[in-house]
């Protein structure tokens, strides 16, 4: 491993702006131990460990990242992936260990000394400002040695080299998630960076954006640079990365080369046990249409929001349609205007169990026997600081008899409470804590849980396993397949396109408040879902295609 | 015209107040931080500017008094609403309460006193030009201040790497800190200059408006400079047309009484707060994207480490 990383060491260092070749090759020739063999790794954490109280969220993690390596980082949610790289990058203060930068031990004060040292990090959760500019957004990510106006020429130049295109006097509000990630990108390579981070970069792009990405990350990795890269998408890891270092629960699990691994050996080092499948519908019947939507139009409720545009489906009993799309293409807004969070002038354009629902609030259209799960768990499904049993009160008043004129029936809430946490597997440290106490995964399935046991006719859910560990993601899977069995009509919006390939019948995408025409799941390939989540349309595709043959 | 040319000296006077206290808001605000504690700072600022000139007998250290005493209010703030996290909103409104009541202890042995009120500038020849003359060369210092103060304040924030900071630890706290910017330091100072204003704006009511103190003689000037900011949509520009826009109602209001105008004068004095309503009706109205507010604007922070 050691050898070939150093053959590769040599390889050409591009001149970005201010950085020479001949400052890289002094600092990659400053070996201070001298031997040929023994050259350290780029970057070394021995024994990282950081405690928040008596949690320990990263566990004594030795690391090695090597010039020219594109290193991946792989756990679940809450492994500790985010800890590390926070403190790699100076975010954070390690509670003990030591991180090595070319055999030297460094103590990192911020991020900007992290950046002068030559590490650049793309965050997960963009570090934008939405209402700056993207030049302004990437001088806010430099050092400001430099005039606004070199710094913008050097924008220009790094984004043209890359094949990475940007528009510097736009405001980011107005752009593309890809686009933003573009911003992210560039403003990290114009430190030009020895060592880059990205924290799960794929998750919010399209394949083809996805495709794109990589292309760049390869050529970064060709120039001689080293990259973290974090991700939970296995296929993505395996097809892009030397090697990959699992975290589970705080401790690092394994280092290992991902192309010699499966997919499934890799997951079950990331959750330390196998996951069940989840067992496909068989012989399962589609009855009558339980939930219409006719030519919803609905103008953005928020300032930054997406205008609903003509969406019309139907779902019928015993079906599942998946909603793909990139985040922001409107399924927030069609989740309200499903849900009854905003409510439609005509009537007809939402029809639940035959019946016009339009205008009809949430309480109504819970009566109709609808039920909604939506994305965001603590503050939307859950009032997070409220107990279980208030939030099992809370959406399930309008139809189960939690209620006896006008007081609580406390024994019933809390027997919804165990109901959800028997059907569901739900573990807590009490019989009824609060909302926020529970684990993202427990939480999700007490949701869900809690939907389901209304036994309702249409469920829609948004983001089911969103930063769910992947045994509840089973579960919930489980659940909404076997809701669809029972006969209802679920509804499921998911940017993950392998959950909706798992559980879906047919599957639309959104993009810019349009849904296309339902797919077959079985003909919805990855190639044709991310051109529809790119805005282009299949018969355009194919007609193209069909005139350059 | 001697008419005329009162009429617009008592509006530049009556909204120089407003102007400078709202300046500060505006900049307490880019940074993301709400404080409604203005009306508070200003009347401590009074009773402080007012103290420092009689004791010492000099104006100028009366307005230095006023700065001080509205930075050190605005630092309970901010060690309040930044320090410990606790809701601004509710840090504002106690801040206001604890001034009112802080100034009339302070210049409750003042009520009654006399100091000579700041000078006017005179330059001969210049302002005896007819209309123009008292208005453009005949103003107190702190007219010609609050002036420099709200271009230096534009510029700073539009021209500086530091306001292009400020403005984005306002816009996303969570990004400026993943960044590397000290969010809590940068809304410390904000906060301060916001108070050193709201100060200093108190101070001129008792050494150049009047020329006494009298307990809550800010009369919700405060409140105005904080409807002001939002009727300026944040933007410096429009902040100085709105100041004297506001301080022409003001005036309106007296003359309107004067003359026997048929409008009470409670109606007139709701008019800068109307007018601030329509304007945010109007802002949400023709809003295409773009928020006009700090997207941070009141939130709290707590950065991790």
């Amino acid at each position: 491993m050691t050898h070939f990383h150093t053959l590769r060491r040599g390889s050409n260092w591009p001149t970005i702006g201010h950085f020479t070749m001949q400052a890289h090759q002094r600092m990659l020739d400053s070996t201070p131990d001298g031997l040929n063999s023994g050259e350290p790794p780029l970057l070394r954490t021995i024994g990282l460990t950081k405690s928040y109280g008596d949690f320990l969220a990263n566990d004594s993690i030795d690391i090695d990242i090597w010039p020219g390596e594109i290193h991946a980082l792989l756990g679940e949610n809450g492994a500790g992936k985010s800890t590390l790289v926070k403190a790699i990058y100076g975010l954070i203060q390690p509670s003990a260990g030591e991180i090595r930068w070319q055999g030297q031990r460094i103590v990192l004060s911020g991020p900007s000394e992290a950046r002068s040292l030559g590490i650049g990090m793309v965050f997960q959760h963009f570090s934008l400002f939405d209402n700056l500019t993207v030049a302004e957004n990437v001088a806010l990510g430099l050092d400001g040695r430099e005039s606004f106006k070199d710094m913008s020429a050097r924008l220009e130049q790094v984004s043209k080299t890359y094949g990475l295109p940007l528009d510097p006097k736009r405001e980011v509000w107005q752009l593309s998630v890809g686009e933003r990630q573009r911003i992210e990108i560039v403003r990290a390579l114009m430190q030009d960076p020895k060592f880059l981070i990205l924290d799960e970069p794929t998750a919010v792009l399209t394949p083809q954006e996805a495709d794109q990405l990589f292309v760049v990350l390869e050529r970064l990795k060709a120039e001689g640079r080293a990259i973290l890269y974090i991700s939970h998408k296995l296929e993505e890891v395996k097809r892009l990365c030397d090697t990959a270092t699992i975290l589970r629960g705080g401790r690092k699990v394994e280092t290992c080369d991902p192309r010699r691994e499966t997919a499934a050996s890799l997951a079950r080092m990331m959750v330390g046990s196998e996951i069940k499948e989840v067992k496909a519908a068989s012989g399962r019947k589609t009855t009558v249409p339980r939930l219409v939507v006719n030519d919803l139009s609905l103008a953005p409720g928020e300032p930054h929001g997406v205008r609903l545009e003509h969406i019309s489906f139907e779902l019928k009993g015993g079906e599942i349609l998946g909603i793909a799309g990139v985040a922001g293409n409107g399924q927030d807004e069609l989740f309200a205007a499903l849900s009854g969070e905003r409510l439609s002038k005509d009537p007809g354009t939402v029809v639940i169990e035959g019946i016009a629902a339009g205008h009809l609030s949430i309480t109504h259209r819970r009566r109709l026997g609808a039920a909604f799960v939506p994305e965001e768990r603590l503050g939307h499904g859950t009032a997070p600081r409220m107990k279980l049993s208030e939030n099992a009160l809370l959406t399930g008043h309008a139809a189960s008899g939690m209620v006896h004129r006008g007081f609580i029936d406390t024994a019933a809430t809390l027997k919804t409470v165990d109901r959800a946490t028997e059907t569901f597997d739900v573990r807590k440290a009490k019989r009824d804590p609060e909302a926020a106490s529970l684990s993202g995964g427990n939480l999700q399935k007490f949701i869900v849980g809690r939907e389901i046991l209304r036994n309702p006719a249409v469920l829609v859910v948004s983001q089911p396993t969103w930063g769910v560990d992947a045994g509840a993601a089973a579960v919930i899977r489980q659940a909404l397949l076997d809701l669809a069995i029972a006969g209802a009509a679920v509804l499921v919006t998911s940017q993950d396109l392998d959950e909706l390939a798992e559980i879906a019948d047919r599957i639309a995408v959104m993009f810019h408040g349009k849904l296309s025409a339902p797919l077959a799941t079985r003909e919805a390939t990855r190639e044709k879902l991310g051109l529809l989540m790119g805005g282009s349309s299949l018969e355009l595709e194919e007609a193209a295609h069909a005139a350059g043959a | 015209m001697e008419l005329i040319e009162a009429i617009i000296l008592a509006v530049l006077a009556a909204s120089t107040p407003l102007l400078i206290a709202a300046t500060g808001e505006l900049v307490t605000e880019r940074s993301g931080v709400l404080n409604l504690g203005v009306e508070g700072m200003m009347i401590v600022g009074a009773a402080c500017g007012f103290a420092g000139a009689w004791l010492t007998g000099s104006v100028f250290i009366g307005a230095l008094f006023g700065i001080i005493a509205g930075t050190m209010m605005s630092l309970i703030f901010a060690l309040m609403a930044l320090g410990l996290a606790v809701n601004q909103v509710a840090t504002g409104l106690a801040l206001t309460i604890l001034g009112v009541g802080l100034s009339g202890l302070i210049g409750a042995g003042f009520v009654g006193e006399r100091i000579t009120p700041a000078v006017h500038l005179a330059i001969p020849g210049l302002t005896d030009i007819p209309l123009v003359g008292r208005v453009l060369f005949g103003e107190d210092g702190f007219v010609y201040f609050s002036i420099a103060l709200i271009v230096g304040v534009w510029w700073f924030l539009y021209r500086t790497r530091a306001g292009l900071i400020l403005r984005a630890c306002g816009d996303n706290h969570a990004s400026a800190h993943a960044l590397g910017y000290p969010v809590l330091r940068i809304r410390t100072f904000a906060v301060m200059f916001g108070g050193a204003c709201a100060g200093l704006a108190g101070a001129y009511l008792p050494l150049a408006y009047t020329p006494f103190f009298i307990p809550g003689m800010t009369a919700g000037r405060g409140w105005i400079a904080l409807a002001l900011v939002v009727f300026s949509s944040w933007r410096p520009g429009r902040l100085v047309i709105g100041a004297y826009l506001f301080g022409a109602v003001t005036i309106l209001q007296l003359h309107a009484q004067g003359w026997g105008v048929g409008i009470p004068s409670q109606f007139m004095s709701a008019l800068p707060y109307l007018a601030t309503v329509i304007v945010l009706i109007l802002l949400s109205r023709a809003r295409s994207g773009g928020s006009t507010a700090p997207a941070a604007l009141g939130t709290v922070f707590v950065p991790d480490r």
